[in-house]
């Protein structure tokens, strides 16, 4: 089964491939990982996406707290939670296709953000099924190019991961 | 480091206006504070500036070792021996990689070590310089934690958390890696009194709630089983374990990293288990009702294919310091997360109240039936010398007080199953990694632990000559550790396997051109014995630890043939165990 483990870290340096290293070495699945700086400078906020059977997930999670580094980790799926990922996608916009990206980028609520003579790209933000829904919708052979940024991830009301 | 990192360490006085020393001198000063008393090391042009601060102090001794792999495993040992964090020095480049075996050896059985290497200067990094290795990135998945220090005013906070990391939570080893400018550059000296850490609180104190689960479930065993492993030695616990074990009357077994944690001799002990383990402990393994382990992990070697055992119904009580350890392989009842010491004072001040006994008679004459198959017999030779009958004599020998260190292979287990360890902290072995190699450089670092004790090293001739180059260190600091080298003239273990599986098909398993050990040994100075007959055994031990001044190597030809039994293959579960006479049927059939 899919899940979001969010974690917060030391913002050192080597510490993501610390995390990275630990998921190679011990043959864990690596779906999406997503990291980056908090408003405390001192520590950067991690989103890492993957699949296991619920043993795999606990010695995860168990393993990740055990790196020195890692100060806080939360398995999302435990509670309620919100997934957003970005993803920027080029795709033909040519008399062709023009009128059915528009139409679609305006149902999945993305926002065209360059227009060129060809082509529009894309701005999207969704879950990471609605991302895949709308890859799956528009006509595969009118994408150029794809670009995601994994999922991040965020308790819902009261569900804070805080030092 | 990031200046701004919240994982402080508190300095003494950060307004005081200490006289700046170099990053050398620093080093040293940690050590000292440390109160480390050896240090085992190899130097090199990116450490030159510390040597050259050694060089000037009298703080610790430092070891000359004869290889890189050797300082890190004599560190390693001298902490097995002691308890203390073992520490090792070595040069960056091929300095730091000859180290990496001894990091992932002590890394496995979860050793508290700190090894600083030699990095080139920091201007350099990162730029193919002469000697470089990216040693943060090399020991990452072998280490407990790693650091580059890259600011001379680090290095103090750097060290002393090292220090802490090594040696609380599960204990492993530290990697301090320090560029060459930084040991040359001026700071202030302040070392930090204590560490805090937000990221790293290991749990010490085990649940109350879950201690009393714990016990009304051992009151109400029927079958009950105690097994222990290398956390009971490591986390001192072997002294409540007793009191717990004695109070119940229940059976103990040890796993291989766990021998000494529970008197081998005493009759509530039911033998080593595991793949080469006992009949009787592998038997009540498997067959208890309830199970509580102490310090130990399920491994692979311990209980075979998880599913063979999950096969038998039993509730398990685990207690480990590391969370992770626990339901990895085989999913438990009652997870107790603290260090098995305060674990088992709480146990046992819980039992001290109890009312209730336990009467599990029937459980001990099941399992006397099972130590009636009599696995660890052998048939003796008054023609060839059998190495099970050597470790016996050893064991009689040095009445069972030495420090026995072991190399990997057929030696080791029968070193194991042979050797009654009644004390924790005396069989010295690589459990986890299996690190051929360990066995000289491992009595080395017990030798320095404690210069009167007898010290006896168990090898191979294959292992052996995987660190011979430190009979020169023995010589050059008079280590009077006694080499007893089973020669069978075959990787022994390596020839066992292919005996069984792959139908005698001995595949570069041949130990030719041996040297001439004696003669060997006495050109460092050594004595060198060479015994060939069953009878001349035990005059031979008692005449090599006679000699307390002096190093002996003594070559044991032994039996080319024997194998180590019982045994389990490697994938098969406890329930699939070949003795010694099953394996003899199925040759004659």
């Amino acid at each position: 089964m899919k899940h979001i483990i969010s974690l917060l870290m030391e913002n050192e340096a080597g510490a993501l491939s610390r995390v990275a290293g630990l998921f190679s070495a011990r043959g864990y699945n690596i779906e999406s990982l997503t990291v980056a700086v908090t408003e405390d400078p001192t520590l950067s906020r991690m989103t890492i996406v993957t699949a296991g059977s619920d043993e795999v997930i606990e010695q995860i999670i168990k393993q990740l707290n055990k790196l020195i580094d890692v100060v806080k980790v939360l398995d999302l799926n435990d509670g309620k939670y919100i997934e957003r990922e970005l993803m920027l996608v080029k795709v033909k916009a040519n008399v062709n296709f023009k009128d059915e990206m528009k139409r679609m980028c305006d149902i999945f609520r993305g926002r065209i953000i360059d227009v060129a003579d060809n082509s529009y790209t894309i701005e999207l933000t969704g879950s990471c099924s609605k991302l895949d829904a709308f890859l799956e919708a528009i006509d595969k052979t009118a994408i150029l190019e794809t670009v995601r940024t994994g999922a991040s991830g965020i308790g819902r009301g009261d569900r804070i991961l805080k030092i | 480091m990031n200046p701004q990192n919240s994982n402080t360490t508190s300095a003494n006085d950060a307004n005081s206006t200490n006289p700046t020393i170099r990053g050398a001198e620093i080093v040293i000063r940690c050590l000292n504070e440390e109160k480390v008393k050896f240090v085992f090391g190899y130097p090199g042009g990116a450490v030159l500036h510390i040597y050259d601060e050694i060089y000037k102090q009298n703080g610790f001794k430092h070891i000359l070792v004869r290889h890189e792999q050797a300082a890190v495993h004599a560190a390693d040992a001298y902490s097995r021996a002691t308890g203390a964090v073992g520490v090792a020095l070595v040069t960056s480049g091929p300095g730091a990689t000859n180290a990496v075996t001894g990091i992932a050896t002590a890394y496995m059985d979860s050793i508290p070590m700190v090894i600083i290497s030699g990095q080139v200067p920091v201007p350099a990094i990162g730029l193919d310089a002469f000697q470089e290795v990216d040693m943060v990135g090399v020991t990452r998945p072998c280490v407990k934690h790693n650091f580059l220090v890259k600011d001379v005013k680090d290095i103090a906070g750097t060290l002393k958390k090292a220090f802490y990391i090594a040696a609380t939570g599960r204990p492993g080893p530290v990697v301090v890696d320090i560029p060459k400018d930084i040991t040359a550059h001026l700071a202030e000296y302040i070392y930090p009194k204590m560490v805090e850490m937000r990221s790293y609180n290991p749990v010490l104190k085990g649940h109350s709630g879950q201690i009393k689960k714990a016990i009304k479930l051992l009151l109400e065993a029927k079958r009950p089983m105690i097994y222990t492993g290398g956390g009971l030695v490591l986390g001192d616990g072997s002294h409540e374990l007793v009191k717990l074990a004695r109070a119940l009357n229940y059976p103990v077994t040890n796993t291989l990293m766990g021998l000494g944690g529970y008197p081998a001799t005493d009759k509530q002990f039911v033998g080593m288990l595991g793949m080469h383990g006992s009949y009787e402990a592998n038997m009540a393994m498997q067959n208890c009702d309830v199970l509580i382990a102490v310090g130990a992990r399920f491994d692979d070697r311990v209980i075979g294919d998880p599913k063979d055992f999950l096969s038998k119904q039993r509730a398990i009580i685990h207690i480990d310091v590391d969370p992770s350890s626990i339901s990895k392989r085989v999913k438990v009842d009652v997870p107790i997360v603290g260090h098995v010491q305060s674990v088992l004072a709480e146990m046992n001040e819980a039992l001290a109240l109890e009312k209730t006994t336990n009467d599990i008679s029937a459980w001990w004459k099941q399992i006397d039936e099972w130590r009636g198959v009599e696995s660890m017999v052998y048939a003796n030779s008054d023609i060839v010398i059998k190495p099970q009958y050597v470790i016996e004599k050893l064991w009689e020998v040095t009445k069972g007080e030495a420090y026995v260190t072991s190399d990997v292979g057929q030696h080791q287990m029968w070193a194991a199953q042979y050797y009654k360890f009644d004390q924790p902290r005396r069989w010295i072995n690589s459990g986890g990694l299996g690190t051929m190699g360990v066995g000289l450089p491992y009595a080395m670092g017990c030798q320095f632990a404690d210069k009167n004790a007898q010290v006896a090293c168990v090898t191979g001739e294959g292992s052996i000559q995987m660190n011979i180059q430190e009979l020169s260190t023995c010589a050059q600091y008079s280590l009077p550790i006694k080499v007893i080298m089973l020669n069978n003239r075959y990787l022994g273990m390596v020839r066992q396997w292919q005996e069984f599986f792959y139908e005698n098909r001995y595949s570069e398993s041949y130990m030719d051109s041996l040297p001439d050990f004696v003669k060997l040994a006495e050109s460092y100075g050594h004595v060198g014995m060479k015994i060939t007959n069953p009878a001349d055994v035990e005059g031979a031990l008692k005449e090599a630890f006679t000699k307390k001044d002096k190093f002996v190597f003594m070559d044991f030809i032994t039996d080319q043939d024997e194998n180590v039994f019982p045994m389990i293959a490697a994938g098969k579960g406890l329930s699939e165990m070949v003795l010694k006479k099953d394996n003899k049927e199925r040759h004659e059939d």
